[in-house]
């Protein structure tokens, strides 16, 4: 019998129970936002699929999964570039460049905001405050690796970087 | 207790009592959207701001705990300029498009910015649009009215148990939607339109074809299961367009099923019987009622005379009113005969002539809220009973424990305390288990034929959650009033009752299951039953309101049985090609909403209701044409000017409630049965297939519960017939009698089980509901 | 990079090695975990160590300023199931502190929270960690590792009978989850959407239970009161403003950065700490204590001292600490649309003001800044935000208000001249240089 959640890879599912662990028992539902990301991270965004498959690992109605995917907005619900870019520019950032960083992002891809480049390589996001207005301009690379003082020469080695 | 002081008025109130409760018990409105009496508290629209003395902000009233002492204002300025501030917030992105909106007329958000709206409004930003959804073919969608009071949501999650709708996304983004690609498929989905505040949800069936105040409203009973929900039936031109709940919170609270809502678009529908007809020399000819009676009271007669009054049958529907029941007992009983049953779905009388009073609830249905142990038997409780499943939802969620005994293991949305999932067979022989182990605990002396079982784990924990509880009742659903051994299933659930000082009792499966006891329309002795009058050919019948191969234990066996007899006069509002085939004339009779009338519901209770439309066509009321036919054959006794009088007669009076509700049995010897061999056929009653109004309500039919009938069996079965889900199979019952169906996994099945629908054209051929079946792939 | 320069470390004391001072070792030799086996030792009663922080005059370090024994002190005795959660959300625009506390000292927080937890009997409790600052969320896990491995966390901690352990659960960006019954939704697998209070999470928390719920930076003081007594602490400081406090200074200034000062320290001693204005140029305006207090023009600001009491005489909000500088290069109408723009997309959606009001703010501060004010926007600003503060069930409406009413009320002139010439008052090439971002002369 095919469990709808055999779509995720045994490595993710053994990440979701280690998630699981971390709540009471009867409380499963609490790791559904670490395990949508570590089906994001496996599948590179979050199908609708997906989403179900998650809900239904753990026993939770595929509706309130979606609430959450789509409540916080870090999950893709659709498909994105190998890196998204997110730059922060709030106002804190914005007075030591974040929107001039988002602009030069912006013209070294030649792509707005919430698009891909047509090679599928960059998509580039305006993102919120992310808890590091001292290192303005910030800039965060697939959710999870913030790049910090991203000035013209450190937005130039970052893109060259990613390949 | 406490005491609290709103604008001006003083009351007490019970200890965790809201502003807005309190307001509602002095009769002081106070404006408010996502408030709702049966639903969670959201707190969130904020219409319902009031000021509280000494609060420095004003206060949501839904949300508010009444405090000993409180001083609350609703018209102070705080409090209108609050609900002011919020009125022009919920107005600047909702669309004014009032003129062509279904909700015009009975808009909560329309009546309330007329008495909390600025005239004009300062928002001259563009107006958010939300894309509609698809929740299929009951509830149309205009999103962009919505003002998120999540009422919708937390209805599907709370009162329907389970959550088919959400709010999508934040903010001012937010939308409230199913999961993508799915619909609302509940069969309570239609609440939701009753609850949306606004014009977002609204019926699909109904939609654009009526503007509110056009419409004509009559209180009216729902026609369909034994609980006799309250409707206000609305018309146009007497045509029935829509159909609401009336609220009645000792029956259907403010909730009605979608079969109780939607069913009216059978009434409308092309099969309508309008003329009566006569078929000569085999062919159908429409004639005119006087000619259409006679031509019944000849035929009758004649066989009377020609073949002895035991020669007619009288098959009457259970959903017909008690009026119609009793005098078409009285004809059949003027002609001489016996043979008279409502009971078109039971298969085992036995216990006719041990019945110490009228089956019933055996209890008033707003006591089943009060039960702290339940145990359901032979159910498909969701469907057959989807207001009861909700009542003990929410029972369970306050903590009281819910067992089910069943052969099929359908998800509830409740909370089950024990379950014990068993073949058909075995339902006599668990329960029997049940009653050991209870005795057991209890210390008390078991029958001595429930001696010798051996008690399963299952029938054990059974057991131990009913004898944990202080308040119990065990409730036999349509399955066991169905089941061949229902007279025992009867018999050890009174057992059980006695064991736990409980009560027990049926739940009933139609609109009169109750009201057709109490309108003598079953045999007495020397009668036939209805199985019975199937079985053993009788040369005339007299059908009223039954579809009878869909309505019946075996409609293979009703088929040919009435294809063979002389005489068969029928009396119904819709006429089936079947019916064509095996009846002489056709008598177009009244549905209930062209009908005065009474049901006695399932707790006994007395509904009365009068016609809200005119008959349609040359239709006329059944109690009329009963009345007639009874003048025409010179039956004593059939001087009735209104269907009062009838109900006069048939009660004894106008009581309430009807007497002699007694679920006792004298003498009923326990039948526990044995194993059947081979492939054991467990048949529902789908709930969209299960009468012949709802069969013909064109949005219903297009639900996921009316899905056509399939083979459906557990994992293991499946694969040891070699079959994968979606395969054909041939699904045999002896003989000839085939129909090939799809296979479904079903994986609560027990082994040995292939559940196949009853009360469907694709499965008539199957005959009994509970037979033994072949399997095999196509 | 780590701190740069403190009056009185506390907090910061660990933060001296930069990345390389994180560990349990270090911890361990700074004298951490000490506090945690003198309580467990002498059997210190849960009353003592909730009179201790009592008398330290802790306030919540999380915005809200409410004092921390006093909340402890509210979690019924009896309940058998109780949860301790912290508030490392830190999505206040502004506001960095907390993670620099889990990355320079991620074993402070956790002490504290042992200690909280033992105070009010929790036996589980979680740190909620914002979603953007991932590798921080990673380290904190590996810090809970070492702690669980040398007995601090887990069943019968040090041989005592206290047992208590800790988990971390991160966000995956939405502001609202700061809200502290939003955090809890987040927590249990929702969406985050503040829950109506009262109950307050004491009587109603986690899964419905009792709950104590801090911020990181509250969390991570208890180790230091309980060293230095509750007393000494609060001699640090101010009456009614105890201890030491981190500042998160952004913006304008040569060098952003975390803080730590005592409570009282004037604004301009922090400024000058903080390098200094950027390229020498004018104060203009503060955000005082993250971006939903109120702004405050220069001169007004620089007489303030650094306390609860101060700012909000001076009507403001201390907040969250974060202290947004800005100079004379900032267009206050766009500053401000940036601002209304954020409320806008964070607002959770459930309150109607809320939901409805936010965007209508921004809208019309988005018209102002693109030319298309009208006369009359002023004072539909004001009444929007009137008709927004204090009706919902959390206090972003509230947030979302205080900015533009601050700006209008002391920038009134900037957003009239916006309105009247259709563009900045500041010259658009001023502001430009502003953010530093173009090396001078770079195009
Ligand atoms: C919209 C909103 C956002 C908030 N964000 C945070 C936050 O990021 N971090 C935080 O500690 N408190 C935040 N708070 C305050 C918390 O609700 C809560 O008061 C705090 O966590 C309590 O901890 P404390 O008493 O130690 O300050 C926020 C409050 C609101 C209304
Ligand atoms: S005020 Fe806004 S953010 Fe707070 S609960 Fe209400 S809608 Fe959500
Ligand atoms: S404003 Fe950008 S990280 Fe805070």
């Amino acid at each position: 019998m095919n469990k709808q959640y055999d779509m995720l890879s045994p490595e993710a599912l053994g990440k979701i129970d280690r998630e699981v662990a971390k709540y009471p028992a009867d409380q499963k539902q609490s790791a559904v936002m670490a395990a949508l990301v570590i089906a994001q991270d496996e599948k590179g965004w979050l199908p609708k699929e997906t989403i179900a498959a998650v809900a239904g690992y753990l026993g939770m109605p595929p509706m309130a999964a979606y609430e959450v995917a789509s409540f916080y907005n870090m999950y893709d619900l659709h498909p994105v570039g190998k890196y998204k870019l997110t730059v922060c520019t709030n106002l804190p950032c914005a007075l030591s460049g974040g929107v001039h960083a988002a602009d030069y992002v912006k013209g070294r891809l030649g792509i707005d905001f919430n698009e891909t480049t047509p090679d599928g390589k960059f998509t580039l996001k305006e993102g919120e405050c992310m808890g590091a207005c001292g290192d303005a301009p910030v800039l965060l690379v697939n959710n999870k690796r913030m790049c910090s003082f991203m000035l013209p020469e450190a937005i130039d080695k970052l893109l060259a970087e990613c390949n | 207790m406490l005491e609290i002081e709103i604008d001006g008025k003083t009351l007490q109130v019970e200890d965790g009592s809201t502003v807005i409760e309190a307001a509602h018990k002095l009769g002081t409105y106070i404006p408010h959207f996502c408030y709702h009496k049966k639903l969670s508290i959201a707190a969130n629209c904020r219409m319902c701001l009031v000021q509280v003395e000494k609060a420095p902000k004003p206060m949501p009233a839904c949300a508010t705990l009444v405090t000993n002492g409180m001083k609350v204002f609703t018209h102070s300025d705080q409090a209108v300029k609050a609900q002011k501030a919020v009125m022009e917030f919920l107005l600047i992105n909702h669309p004014l498009d009032c003129p062509i909106c279904d909700q015009g007329g009975e808009c909560q958000l329309q009546d309330l910015a007329v008495g909390y709206g600025e005239s004009d409004s300062k928002y001259e930003e563009e107006k958010r649009v939300v894309p509609d959804k698809d929740l299929g073919p009951l509830v149309s969608t205009d999103m962009t009215r919505c003002i998120n009071c999540t009422r919708c949501i937390r209805f599907t999650a709370e009162i329907a148990g389970f959550m088919e709708l959400g709010q999508s996304f934040r903010g001012e983004h937010a939308e409230v939607m199913p999961f993508i690609g799915k619909t609302v498929d509940t069969e309570l989905s239609g609440n939701i339109i009753d609850l949306c505040p606004v014009g977002a949800l609204t019926s699909k069936p109904f939609r654009f074809s009526a503007r509110t105040w056009e419409l004509s409203r009559r209180k009216s009973v729902s026609p369909h299961d034994g609980l006799g929900s309250n409707l206000i039936v609305q018309t146009k031109n007497d045509r029935v367009m829509r159909v609401l709940p009336l609220e009645n919170e000792d029956i259907n609270e403010c909730w009605l099923t979608d079969k109780e809502r939607f069913s009216y678009q059978g009434l409308n529908s092309t099969e309508r019987l309008t003329r009566p007809m006569v078929k000569q020399g085999g062919a159908w000819k429409e004639v005119d009622w006087n000619v259409a009676l006679d031509y019944a009271s000849h035929a009758l007669r004649d066989v009377a005379k020609t073949h002895g009054s035991a020669a007619i049958g009288g098959l009457l529907s259970p959903h017909a009113t008690l009026e119609e029941l009793y005098l078409a007992q009285k004809l059949l009983r003027g002609l001489g005969s016996e043979n008279i049953d409502f009971r078109l779905r039971q298969s085992d009388f036995s216990v006719d002539g041990k019945r110490k009073g009228t089956p019933w609830l055996g209890m008033k249905i707003a006591d089943i809220s009060r039960l702290d142990r339940v145990l359901v038997v032979g159910s498909f409780l969701r469907k057959d009973h989807p207001l009861i499943a909700q009542r003990l939802r929410q029972s369970a969620k306050r903590g009281a424990e819910i067992s089910i005994l069943h052969g099929a293991d359908d998800d509830l949305l409740i909370k089950l305390a024990a379950r014990a999932i068993v073949a058909p067979s075995q339902l006599p022989a668990v329960l029997a288990q049940v009653v050991k182990a209870v005795c057991a605990i209890k210390g008390v002396a078991a029958d001595t034929a429930v001696a010798g079982v051996t008690v399963s784990a299952e029938a054990q924990a059974i057991a131990r959650s009913l004898a944990s509880g202080s308040n119990t009742g065990i409730l036999l659903g349509n399955f066991a009033q169905q089941h061949p051994q229902a007279a025992t299933l009867q018999a050890l659930a009174g057992q059980l009752a006695v064991a736990l000082g409980g009560k027990f009792g049926f739940l009933g499966e139609a609109a009169n299951s109750v009201g057709g006891y109490v309108a003598k329309a079953v045999p007495r002795a020397g009668g036939l039953n209805a199985a019975a009058m199937l079985k053993e050919p009788r040369q005339a019948y007299v059908v009223l309101g039954a579809e009878l191969e869909l309505d019946c234990a075996d409609g293979a066996q009703a088929l040919a049985t009435l294809t063979k007899a002389a005489a068969v006069v029928v009396l119904s509002p819709f006429k089936s090609q079947a019916m064509l085939d095996y009846a002489a004339v056709l008598l177009p009779v009244s549905p209930f909403s062209e009908t005065s009338g009474t049901f006695v519901n399932t707790e006994g209770r007395v509904q009365s209701f009068y016609a809200a439309a005119k008959p349609l066509g040359e239709t006329r009321p059944a109690w009329k044409v009963l009345r007639v036919l009874g003048n025409l054959l010179g039956v004593a006794g059939f001087e009735f000017n209104s269907s009062e009088d009838v109900r006069a007669e048939a009660l004894g009076g106008t009581p309430d409630f009807v007497s002699g509700l007694d679920n006792g049995l004298d003498g009923v010897a326990l039948n526990l049965g044995a194993s059947a061999n081979g492939f054991e056929r467990l048949a529902d009653v789908p709930l969209h297939f299960a009468d012949p109004l709802v069969r013909r309500a064109a949005a219903l039919q297009q639900t996921r519960d009316a899905a056509a009938p399939a083979a459906l069996m557990n994992a293991a079965m499946l694969a040891k017939l070699g079959l994968a889900a979606g395969d054909r199979t041939r699904v045999g019952a002896g003989g000839t009698a085939t129909a090939v169906l799809t296979a479904q996994l079903d994986a609560g099945l027990p082994d040995s089980v292939v559940r196949v629908a009853a009360a469907h054209t694709d499965t008539v051929a199957l005959g009994a509901m509970c037979s033994v079946l072949t399997v095999e792939k196509v | 990079m780590a701190l740069i320069d403190t009056i009185n470390p506390l907090l910061t004391t660990g933060w001296a090695k930069g990345d390389a001072g994180w560990s349990l070792k270090d911890y361990e030799a700074r004298g951490g975990y000490a506090q945690l086996k003198r309580i467990l030792a002498s059997k210190m009663s849960q009353d003592e160590v909730i009179a201790e922080v009592k008398k330290s005059a802790l306030r919540g370090r999380g915005g809200a300023g409410f004092p921390a024994g006093l909340k402890w002190s509210f979690m019924p005795k009896a309940a058998p199931e109780k949860y301790v959660v912290c508030n490392t959300d830190e999505g206040e625009p502004g506001t960095f502190k907390d993670r620099d506390l889990l990355r320079y000292d991620p074993h402070s927080t956790i002490e504290g929270m042992i200690i909280a937890a033992y105070a009010v009997g929790a036996k589980r409790g979680y740190n909620y960690i914002h979603g953007e600052i991932f590798d921080i969320y990673q380290r904190f896990e590996e810090a809970l590792d070492q702690a669980r491995a040398a007995g601090y966390l887990g069943d019968r901690i040090l041989g005592s009978d206290f047992s208590f352990d800790l988990f971390a659960h991160h966000g995956w960006g939405a502001y609202i989850c700061g809200e502290e019954t939003g955090l809890l939704e987040s927590i249990e697998g929702k969406k985050g959407q503040p829950r109506y209070k009262p109950p307050f999470p004491a009587n109603f928390g986690l899964y419905g239970k009792p709950t104590t719920i801090n911020n990181t930076e509250t969390f991570a003081a208890i180790p230091f009161i309980m060293s230095m007594g509750g007393e000494a602490y609060l001699n640090l400081g101010k009456p009614n403003n105890g201890g030491t406090k981190l500042f998160s200074v952004s913006g304008h200034v040569n060098r952003p950065g975390n803080y730590e000062v005592p409570m009282g320290t004037p604004f301009a001693k922090l400024l000058e700490m903080a390098g200094g204005m950027r390229g020498g140029r004018k104060l203009k305006a503060v955000i005082p204590g993250g971006s939903s207090a109120p702004v405050l023009p220069a001169d007004v600001m620089m007489e303030c001292t650094m306390d609860y009491d101060s700012i909000a005489k001076a009507g403001s909000m201390l907040g969250s600490g974060a202290v947004i500088v800005m100079d004379e290069t900032v267009c206050m109408v766009k500053a401000l649309e940036r601002l209304s723009y954020f409320y806008f997309e964070e607002s959770c959606g459930q309150c109607t003001p809320c939901r409805e009001g936010s965007g209508w703010l921004y809208r019309v501060v988005h018209r102002i800044e693109h030319g298309e004010g009208r006369p009359e926007d002023l004072d539909l600003l004001n009444r929007v935000t009137d008709n927004m503060m204090g009706k919902t069930i959390c206090a972003l409406a509230d947030a979302a208000a205080f900015p533009v009413r601050s700006f209008i009320k002391h920038f009134r002139s900037e957003f009239e001249y916006h309105i009247e010439h259709k563009k900045c008052l500041v010259d658009p090439e001023v502001q430009r240089v502003g953010s530093g971002f173009f090396k001078a002369g770079a195009a």
